[in-house]
Order: C-alpha cells, then sequence, then structure tokens
C-alpha cells in the first residue's frame, strides 16, 4: 500500500460498470478525463460516499473511508470531502455566507461567520455575504461552491465539471483562480472534466477513463506522447496512430511502415517481425520547409500529397496521404507557415517523423479498444 | 348565526390540519423520493376521496366505524366510546377525506427540491435530520401552507360525509355547514345567508393565500 494521500480503489458491474483504481497525493490535481458516460462523476460521488459500489476501497490518510471486505462504509457525514457539483447545488434560500456558516460544522455561530467570510474573501466575494444564490453570477455561484467545499476543512476536494457552466472568458479566469488557489491548500484535489485542455492546463497528472475503467494515469506529457494504448489515444483525440511491425534493416532495428523503414531511438526489445501500433505525436512531425533544407529532414522523412488543408485560426490542419504507405498524417502547422510553404490540396509535401517521438504501443494491433 | 356550530367547525378544523400536516409531512416526503412497486397504487388510494362522491366515503366510513367492525371496536376498546356520531369519529372522518389535500402539495413541493442539494447538505456534514430542518423544509414551506390552508378550509367545508358519519348533534358534530343545510330547512333564510358569507369569505382568502403563494413560489423556484 503506499503513501499516497488518497488511495480509490472501485470495481462495481451494475448499473455502472467501474473498475477504477487511483492514486493522488496531497497537494496535487488528478484529472478524470473521458467521454460522457465514463463514469467520472461516478468515480467522485462513490469517494463522497453517495454512490455505492459492489467492492470498494477508499483511504484517504489514516482514515478508511470504505472497506467493502472489511464492512467498513462512511457515511458522507463522516468523509471530509468538499464536493463541488456540477450546478454548484447552491442552497437557494441561503445566502451566500449561510450556505457556507452551514458547512462549518463547529465553533459559536459567530466565530463560523467569521470563518465563512474569511472563505469568501479568499474567493474574491466579500461584499456579496448577505445575496442569494439567484442573485449572483454564474462565476460568483462557483466560487460560493467552492468555498462551501473548503468550508469543512475537507480532506480530500472533489471538483465535477466546476467550469462547464459558465462562459469561456469566466472559465478562463475562474481555472486561474483555481490554479492559484490549490497552492494554498494541501489536500489531494481530483477534477472531472471532459475537456482536454482543461485538464492539462490544471492537472499534474490526468487519468483517462472509459466504460468505468481507468485506462492510463500520468502526467500530461506522458499521456500526449507516450499514451497506453491506441484506445488512448483515440480518448485524447490523437490521430496518428498507425500499424507497422518491428524489423531488422541496414543492421538496425527498424519500424516497417508500408514501404518506409522508420529508425527508432530507443530498441523495443520485441520479437522481429512482431506486428506493433505505434503513435507519434505532432509536436514530433517537422514539416520540411520549401527550398531551405535543414539537417532534421535526413530523420525518417516522409512524402506525400496534401489532401486536406482546414485553417483553424493560427493553426491549420493538413493531412498527407503518404506516397510509400497508405496511411495519412495529420499535423497541426501554423498558418502563415503553411501559406509560405504552398500547402494546398495537391500539393508535395514531405515531413520527418522525428525518433525520439515515436511511441511504440502494443502489440494488439490496430483493433484493439 | 349558530356560533355554536362555527366553533364546532374551527375545532374540527384546528384537529384535522394539527394532526394531518405531520402526515403530509411523511407521506409527501416518502412518495416524492421513493421509487417501488405499486406507487401509483399508494398515490390513487390517496386521491380517492377527491373523486367518490362524499355519501359513498361517508357509507364506508359510517360501516367501519360501527362497533362490529375492527376500527370501531378498537376505538371502543381504547376510550370506551363509539366512533359514529362523535366528535372524533367526524375528526377521524376529515383526516381520511383530506389526506389528498394534505399529502399531494407537500409531495410536489419535495419533488422540486433536487438531489443534488440534500447531497450537498450531507457532503457539508449535515446530518439526515438536520438536512430536513435546515434546507428541505424551508424549501417545501409553500407547498405545506397551502396543504394546511386546503385541509383547514377543505374541513370547515366539508358537508356529506360529516353528515353521514356524525349525523346533526348540536354541539358534538353539527357544523357550520349542516347549520346552513339545517337552516335552510327551516326557512331562516337570514341565518342561512350569514353563515354562507361568512364561508365564502373565509374560502375566497384561503385560496387567495395558496395562489399568492403558488405564485411566490415560482420566482424563489430551486434551480
Amino acid at each position: 500500500m503506499s503513501a499516497s494521500a488518497l488511495v480509490v480503489e472501485l470495481q462495481a458491474g451494475r448499473p455502472i460498470p467501474l473498475d477504477v483504481h487511483l492514486q493522488v497525493d496531497s497537494g496535487e490535481l488528478l484529472a478524470l478525463v473521458g467521454p460522457s458516460g465514463s463514469g467520472k462523476s461516478t468515480v467522485l460521488r462513490a469517494i463522497a460516499g453517495l454512490h455505492r459500489t459492489r467492492t470498494g476501497f477508499v483511504r484517504c490518510g489514516a482514515e478508511t473511508w470504505l472497506c467493502t471486505q472489511r464492512g467498513i462504509r462512511l457515511r458522507p457525514q463522516q468523509r471530509r470531502v468538499g464536493l463541488v457539483f456540477q450546478d454548484y447545488a447552491l442552497f437557494p434560500h441561503l445566502s451566500a455566507l449561510d450556505n457556507l456558516v452551514l458547512a462549518i460544522d463547529s465553533g459559536s455561530l459567530r466565530w463560523r461567520r467569521e470563518q465563512a467570510r474569511e472563505l469568501l474573501a479568499r474567493v474574491r466575494l466579500e461584499g456579496l455575504e448577505d445575496r442569494l444564490p439567484r442573485q449572483l453570477s454564474g462565476g460568483q455561484q462557483q466560487r460560493v461552491a467552492v468555498a462551501r467545499a473548503l468550508a469543512r476543512g475537507p480532506r480530500v476536494l472533489l471538483l465535477d465539471e466546476p467550469f462547464s457552466a459558465v462562459d469561456m472568458m469566466t472559465r478562463e479566469r475562474l481555472q486561474r483562480e483555481l490554479a492559484l488557489l490549490r497552492r494554498s491548500i494541501r489536500i489531494p484535489i481530483i477534477l472531472v472534466t471532459h475537456d482536454l485542455q482543461e485538464a492539462v492546463r490544471l492537472a499534474d497528472r490526468i487519468c483517462v477513463l472509459h466504460n468505468g475503467r481507468s485506462l492510463q494515469t500520468g502526467t500530461p506529457d506522458t499521456l500526449f506522447r507516450q499514451p497506453a494504448s491506441p484506445h488512448v489515444a483515440r480518448l485524447l483525440g490523437r490521430h496518428n496512430v498507425f500499424t507497422g511491425s518491428v524489423v531488422r534493416a541496414d543492421g538496425a532495428e527498424r519500424l516497417a511502415w508500408g514501404a518506409l523503414r522508420l529508425e527508432l531511438e530507443k530498441p523495443t526489445h520485441l520479437p522481429h517481425g512482431t506486428t506493433v501500433s505505434w503513435y507519434i505525436p505532432d509536436s514530433d512531425i517537422v514539416l520540411h520547409r520549401r527550398g531551405r533544407p535543414s539537417l532534421g529532414e535526413r530523420e525518417n522523412p516522409v512524402h506525400g500529397t496534401v489532401a486536406e488543408c482546414v485553417p483553424l485560426g493560427a493553426q491549420t490542419s493538413v493531412t498527407l496521404r503518404c506516397r510509400h504507405t497508405d496511411d495519412s498524417l495529420r499535423l497541426n502547422v501554423a498558418t502563415h507557415a503553411a501559406q509560405r510553404n504552398g500547402l494546398e490540396p495537391g500539393a508535395e509535401a514531405a515531413v520527418s517523423l522525428l525518433r525520439k517521438g515515436i511511441h511504440i504501443m502494443d502489440t494488439a494491433g490496430p483493433g484493439d479498444g | 348565526m349558530d356560533w355554536t356550530a362555527f366553533r364546532l367547525s374551527l375545532e374540527l378544523a384546528a384537529w384535522t390540519t394539527s394532526i394531518l400536516i405531520p402526515i403530509g409531512l411523511l407521506v409527501g416526503r416518502w412518495l416524492a423520493y421513493s421509487r417501488f412497486r405499486g406507487r401509483g397504487f399508494v398515490e390513487a388510494a390517496i386521491a380517492l376521496p377527491l373523486v367518490l362522491p362524499p355519501t359513498v366515503l361517508g357509507y364506508y366510513l359510517l360501516v367501519s366505524f360501527s362497533t362490529d367492525m375492527p376500527v370501531g371496536q378498537l376505538w371502543q376498546s381504547l376510550t370506551g366510546d363509539g366512533l359514529n356520531f362523535s366528535f372524533a369519529g367526524i375528526v377521524l372522518a376529515s383526516i381520511i377525506f383530506n389526506l389528498p389535500f394534505a399529502i399531494q402539495p407537500v409531495q410536489r413541493a419535495f419533488e422540486t427540491v433536487p438531489m443534488h442539494l440534500r447531497e450537498a447538505a450531507w457532503c457539508s456534514g449535515l446530518s439526515g435530520w438536520r438536512t430536513f430542518w435546515r434546507i428541505e423544509l424551508p424549501l417545501v414551506w409553500p407547498g405545506v401552507i397551502s396543504a394546511f390552508v386546503l385541509t383547514f378550509v377543505h374541513t370547515i367545508g366539508e358537508f356529506g360525509v360529516v353528515l353521514m358519519v356524525g349525523g346533526a348533534i348540536d354541539g358534538e358534530t353539527k357544523t357550520v355547514a349542516i347549520a346552513i343545510y339545517d337552516r335552510v330547512q327551516a326557512f331562516d333564510d337570514e341565518a342561512a345567508g350569514a353563515m354562507s358569507l361568512l364561508l365564502l369569505l373565509v374560502s375566497f382568502v384561503a385560496i387567495a393565500i395558496v395562489y399568492g403563494l403558488a405564485g411566490r413560489r415560482k420566482v424563489v423556484s430551486v434551480r
């Protein structure tokens, strides 16, 4: 058993299938990402004690909140969790201040009101203490919800899509505030979101969830550079996932991709001839500049024809139909670079696949899912 | 003006509402939050007094209150009196025919309190009991007032069931509604008119309160 501040193991078959293993350290923010219906919110609810699972184990610090094996199942009131609901679930008949006062469970009323006032000030809501939730904007309501979740002195902070109900401008501001706030609270934080960008911006680690299973947990960089399987890569919205085989060519190990033999950074330790799925992140596909060859171009050059060129603001999404394979590469280039290099449907182009970016995933082939 | 009958009606309404409101809260909350087989059946049984002719309901109550039947027997063994033609009998009858008025508004009110709010209260450390007092009850309060007013007024105005079960015994079971009928039979139009006007006013004020609260509830609706 590790010394993590929060350890969560959940298994359930019905009604919502779950197979989740999580560990979060104090002060760490873990983002749970996955498509809707993947069980993200259910995991939070199970940690808070609002959802019963068939078997499960939840330990927070030295306290065991749930251990079905030993028959331990603490009620939500007994688990010190701060939970921010997706719709905030503020008590509509109570002022912002009283929403917090109610959640502070010890001390005189005067002291509790003082504490609540301080917390509201911490989320920059001073002067709005007496407003009812409906008299507050969406962003202000969210701050009250965060402050209320912290009011009880929680051991764990759980955030269920806390930014989904506000407009984009407010969202960015609230995300910034959360990033600042978390520096001052040394407890495990779990953020549920379906927004990958949000997860990357805020989380120390990301856990990818699908159909109730935690598929991979890692730093954003690890996940985006080394997804555990083609399935994870697809869930993360990655495009360049292909099938190839490990071969020996020119006295070295190579990745056979169609007629191409790609150089690899590290030995795979796989028997030669093994069919593998592999992936390369966008950042390791380098576009060859027209008429200005550079040294890097000798590294795994791939030639092809531009099949599609979609400008999306400052970035342009380019699909390159490769000449020596049946696959197409998708890459994002700066729109001005795309224009300068004459990238348009039908144009010839070349890219380099950097060795360090080629990530061999598994031997299951493309059908893994 | 039969003040004895009026006082009796008020007493009957007070007894009925004070017994029914806790029942309404318990049953209304249970029906709003529980999902079980036969829930529709329970709701239908509660709504039955709304559609049943008062004489039919009164007849069945009269029969089951008789000392030959279990309910009547039980009451007699407890108090030594019969239920029929007694004040206790018309209180019990009022409780039964007012069940839908006491339960339905409270149930509808509980149904508008989202599950999330109760869960948020639990996660804020509030016990089930404190969640009820601090969160649920303040939010369902308009429904409770509606139930109270409807039950009170309906009890004062009920004629058929009370007459069947209670007869028209002065000072015991003769309520103001029965007194009006009695006065009309005796061609005492003046007294009948005065009492009718009084009932009209009481009913109008009560219904105005309910509609006023219903209007306000839209404004303070729970998200």
